[in-house]
């Protein structure tokens, strides 16, 4: 389980303070599959960057299975990171490793031996539906492909949450539903708790049950998705689902 | 053309021979003592996964004032180093002393730029996956700018090939003494030419096998 509590994010930089989260709440529960959508410019992105601890928030806290995360430091900090998978919206592969080498790469940091991490490997790319590519290299690879060596390597040290910032925005319609399909999967098979921020509307109704609406730093709507579709309370989910009907 | 052979050709095979030792040696010493500098220059940065904003500027600065020194007065003012390491400061193994001082900020500011290449996104992936910063140096940095560093090699070899024609003038052997003894002291004309051509020769040479690795190294162009 995660809870956000009172969070927020403020940077200072040159031009003075930007505030990109102010005062947000909300608790994600095990084996949800957890939507967070808002425009551009939002703050979807710097929540995610808290949630894997790339950033400090500067009020509030984030607890993971009830620990508070900001208060972990060195190897205790790492252990946490393990315990999240997260994707990228670049999908931030190594370009000089193998499929099967980028897969491998959070279990070797963890020192496993051989023999577990080759079978490792073997079971996620073969979960993704990659078997036969873990000698290719990245760029040898489709968008949609890249995307799932990105979620093997978010699995491979079995995480129980899942992470993914943005994971269909750069693909087709097609490979957009074969990787939501993926996520469903994933989620119901190792019972992930899966965190999609996005933009599209049509990713949360797919597959989210719960999700938050983003918008000017705040959450302006949370609960169940069926809920929120059918009955829109903040004027920017009105104005997103009225963007998607018209 | 037979007689100039007979005359000159193991005079300038052993040229060659020791331009090609005082080159690869120092550039050898030169990435041993640049390569952690140059990584400690990046991820000192502000903003680099061991931010010491303070230290990479008293650092940033040493590099360069190492690096603004010409060759000629460096070479004369680490004499008693060179003494005390190589036993001598005359001749090419003397030299390479030097060498290897000169070219290490060098080598520096070439794998810092190399390893500044790599995309942010790729050091916080690691990150986010538990890596201590020495596994980010390890095996993310100095494993995604491999074609880079190669590039950068290629470049500071050179380099160092262009400084040992300095030693030369000084006595420490190689192609550049024999184009200052013979091409300038003795107005020996045809055999500072022939000099010339073998350095771009072996410049040529150096180049055309480094990028041929790099390419080869890269994954990203298959």
């Amino acid at each position: 389980m995660i809870e956000i509590e009172h969070l927020s994010k403020v940077f200072q930089d040159k031009n003075g303070r930007v505030v990109a989260l102010e005062d947000v709440s909300t608790t994600i529960r095990d084996g949800d599959i957890f939507g967070i959508i808002g425009m551009s410019g939002a703050g979807k992105s710097t929540l995610l960057r808290c949630l894997c601890l790339l950033e400090t928030p500067t009020e509030g806290r984030i607890l993971l299975d009830g620990k508070d995360l900001s208060a972990l430091r060195g190897e205790e900090l790492r252990a946490a990171r393990r315990r999240m998978g997260v994707v990228f919206q670049g999908y931030n592969l190594l370009m000089q490793k193998t499929v099967a080498e980028n897969v491998a790469f959070p279990l070797k940091l963890d020192k496993y031996d051989k023999a577990a991490v080759a079978a490792r490997v073997t079971e996620l790319l073969e979960l993704v539906g990659l078997a036969d590519k873990a000698q290719s290299y990245p760029s040898q690879l489709s968008g949609g492909q890249k995307q799932r060596v990105a979620l093997a390597r978010a699995l491979a040290s079995n995480p129980g949450v899942l992470l993914c910032d943005e994971p269909t925005s750069a693909l087709d319609p097609l490979t957009t539903q074969s990787v939501l399909e993926l996520l469903q999967s994933i989620n119901k098979k190792l019972g992930v708790t899966i965190v999609i921020i996005t933009h599209e509307l049509s990713v949360v109704q797919r597959i989210c049950n719960r999700m938050v609406v983003i918008d000017e730093s705040h959450f302006v709507e949370q609960g169940d998705t069926a809920a929120i579709f059918e009955n829109p309370q903040s004027s920017i989910a009105r104005l997103l689902l009225g963007k998607k009907e018209g | 053309m037979q007689a100039f052979i007979e005359e000159y050709g193991l005079l300038l095979l052993g040229g060659v021979g020791e331009t090609l030792f005082m080159t690869l040696v120092p550039t050898l010493f030169a990435y041993v003592l640049g390569l952690p500098m140059g990584v400690l220059l990046t991820i000192t940065k502000p903003g680099g996964i061991a931010a010491a904003p303070r230290f990479n500027a008293v650092f940033g600065w040493l590099v360069n004032i190492l690096r603004s020194l010409p060759f000629m007065i460096l070479m004369i003012f680490i004499i008693p180093l060179t003494r005390f390491i190589a036993g001598t400061s005359i001749g090419a193994t003397a030299a390479c002393v030097p060498l290897t001082i000169a070219a290490a900020p060098f080598v520096a500011r070439m794998v810092e730029q190399s390893l500044e290449e790599i995309d942010r996104g790729t050091v916080e992936a690691a990150r986010c996956m538990g890596a201590t910063n020495w596994q980010i140096v390890t095996r993310v940095l100095l494993v995604e700018s491999v074609p880079s560093l190669l590039r950068g090699l290629s470049i500071s070899t050179i380099t160092i090939l262009g400084y040992t024609a300095i030693t030369g003038a000084v006595g420490a052997g190689g192609l550049g003494n024999i184009a200052f003894r013979f091409g300038y002291q003795r107005y020996q004309k045809d055999l500072m030419y022939v000099t010339v051509v073998l350095l771009i020769l072996l410049v040529c040479l150096i180049q055309g096998v480094f990028n041929l690795i790099a390419r080869r190294a890269d994954k990203r162009s298959r």
